[in-house]
């Protein structure tokens, strides 16, 4: 047996380890605290396109058998200690999603994930952009709304065409049979991931990291819905040659919404045949109490690693990736 | 034939696409942050050629093509079909003009040819990646040339036609690459 070996060799190994201390360094100059919380949690996410790992945890003194969940992201956890007083927190931990191994996934990978209060998502945009000219030696990152985004590539705007004349669109360019019974989220979200995102900051062939921000409403996930135009919610995601590096808030903060997305979300997922979820009631509970006005950002460790390693797997910069876990 | 899940996609698999056996060429996973995951992959048609790129709902089963490939010996032409043979167990197998297409210009009795075959017919003959022809045209060309100076055409006994160095004359056996179609050198005697 061969495979008991690491996938990436022990210098990018080593790389990897300057790579990360630079980050925490980043954080730590910037006085935001750096917090651990628990992988295991009783709720989890309610998301359609989202499954955790369940695991069974038998020795709750109640007695009852339950299921704890592997965290996907910590951010109902860093969300509760916003909630409790932290001020700006980061966290560099493992998230893990139950889905398909690939050249840029792996089901259990490293997040770095910050909160900052008094920030919105364009303050918190300008900080990561600091943080990936520093880790990737690029220049300052370009900036387009997601309506931009698909008029400059597609020549339509997201946030008003109709189902059928999507659909259209769509049948222009693949003649896929699943695309034709698709919601409007997803047949954008297969546009933007096949047509927009493998060019998004591209000049000439040369790349410049691109945020995408106001995302429709309808894929406001865990973001405030905009004061000026409720079609679109302050989110963002960075990508940089063609890969999908962020996904950030202005944090929605409002408990009722938030119990009402997830509920909205289980509903989906019933109508899929999917199994519903547990609602976090302690992160319902901690932004009951109240969170502090403040953005946060997830972003994929390996993944910003292997841009900056230029490397085409994301094997080559894990230790033991799924398939040697 | 059993159906393969998209989590079973790899480069190699053989399914059934629009009616037509198909070889995935590459398999990529695509899972926008929040959304629908997919799978792109990039297919070779088997028995047209064609190559296309289609994406599938990750979860979507597809079915699978019954395709194998073997290798056996070309035997000869009867005007219509090419005739291979399994040297272990002597059974032959005919391919028709379809099958064989472009593979003509590099049949040559004896060599060991790949056939793909789609319910147990052949549907694609794949040639040696290098083969050993004569020479039956070519100009006569000046002597004393070394490679790299763009050379000649010659025609091969198959009718195929390669580029080939100044000094290389009608009647020598040469050794070509059948991927690209190019002279590797005069056969080794």
């Amino acid at each position: 047996m061969q495979d008991w070996q690491p996938t990436a060799s022990l210098s990018t190994l080593k790389a990897r380890a300057t790579f990360i201390q630079t980050i925490r360094q980043f954080f730590i100059e910037r006085q935001v605290l750096e917090v651990d919380t628990p992988a295991l949690s009783l709720g989890t996410v309610t998301d359609l396109h989202l499954d955790p790992f369940v695991c069974p945890f038998d020795y709750d003194p109640s007695c009852t058998k339950q299921n704890l969940y592997l965290q996907t992201s910590p951010e109902f956890a860093m969300k509760r200690l916003l909630a409790a007083g932290s001020g700006p927190i980061f966290q560099i931990c493992k998230a893990f999603r139950h889905e398909s191994a690939g050249r840029f996934h792996n089901p259990e990978f490293t997040i770095l994930e910050w909160y900052r209060t008094g920030f919105n998502d364009h303050d918190l945009m300008q900080e990561l952009d600091q943080l990936q000219q520093q880790l990737l030696g690029t220049s300052s990152a370009l900036k387009i709304s997601y309506q931009n985004a698909f008029l400059e590539h597609l020549q339509f705007d997201p946030l008003t065409i109709s189902l059928d004349t999507l659909l259209a669109k769509v049948a222009e360019i693949s003649d896929d049979d699943w695309l034709k019974s698709e919601s409007k989220d997803t047949l954008l979200q297969w546009l933007f991931s096949t047509q927009i995102e493998p060019v998004l900051g591209q000049d000439n062939g040369h790349f410049t990291p691109c945020f995408v921000y106001d995302f429709p409403a309808s894929q406001a996930s865990l973001a405030r819905v905009s004061e000026n135009d409720p079609r679109v919610a302050h989110r963002f995601e960075l990508y940089y040659r063609g890969v999908e590096l962020a996904n950030g808030f202005y944090e929605l903060d409002n408990a009722a919404e938030q119990r009402r997305r997830f509920e909205d979300d289980n509903q989906l997922r019933k109508a899929d045949n999917k199994p519903q979820r547990p609602i976090d009631e302690r992160f319902i509970a901690a932004l009951e109490q109240g969170l502090p006005d403040c953005a946060g950002v997830a972003v994929g460790i390996d993944r910003l690693f292997m841009l900056a390693q230029s490397s085409r797997h994301i094997e080559e910069v894990l230790a033991f990736p799924v398939d040697r876990a | 034939m059993a159906s393969f899940s998209t989590n079973q996609f790899k480069a190699g698999l053989k399914l059934m696409i629009d009616g037509e056996p198909c070889n995935i060429l590459e398999n990529e996973i695509v899972k926008p942050g929040k959304g629908q995951a997919f799978n792109r992959v990039k297919i070779r048609k088997l028995v047209s050629g064609k190559v296309l790129e289609k994406t599938f709902k990750s979860g979507e089963s597809v079915e699978g093509a019954d395709v194998m490939d073997i290798d056996l010996a070309y035997l000869y032409n009867d005007g219509e079909f090419w005739h291979f043979m399994n040297n272990d167990t002597f059974e032959q197998i005919a391919a028709d003009e379809k099958a064989v297409a472009d593979t003509v210009k590099w049949l040559v009795e004896n060599d060991v040819c790949t056939l793909t075959l789609w319910n147990g017919n052949p549907i694609a003959v794949t040639p040696p990646n290098f083969v050993e022809l004569e020479i039956t045209e070519t100009d006569p060309g000046l002597k004393g040339d070394t490679a790299g100076t763009g050379g000649k055409p010659a025609t091969l006994t198959t009718g195929a036609v390669v580029r080939v160095p100044l000094f290389v004359q009608i009647g020598e056996v040469i050794r070509v690459d059948t991927r690209t179609g190019e002279y590797v050198g005069r056969a080794q005697k």
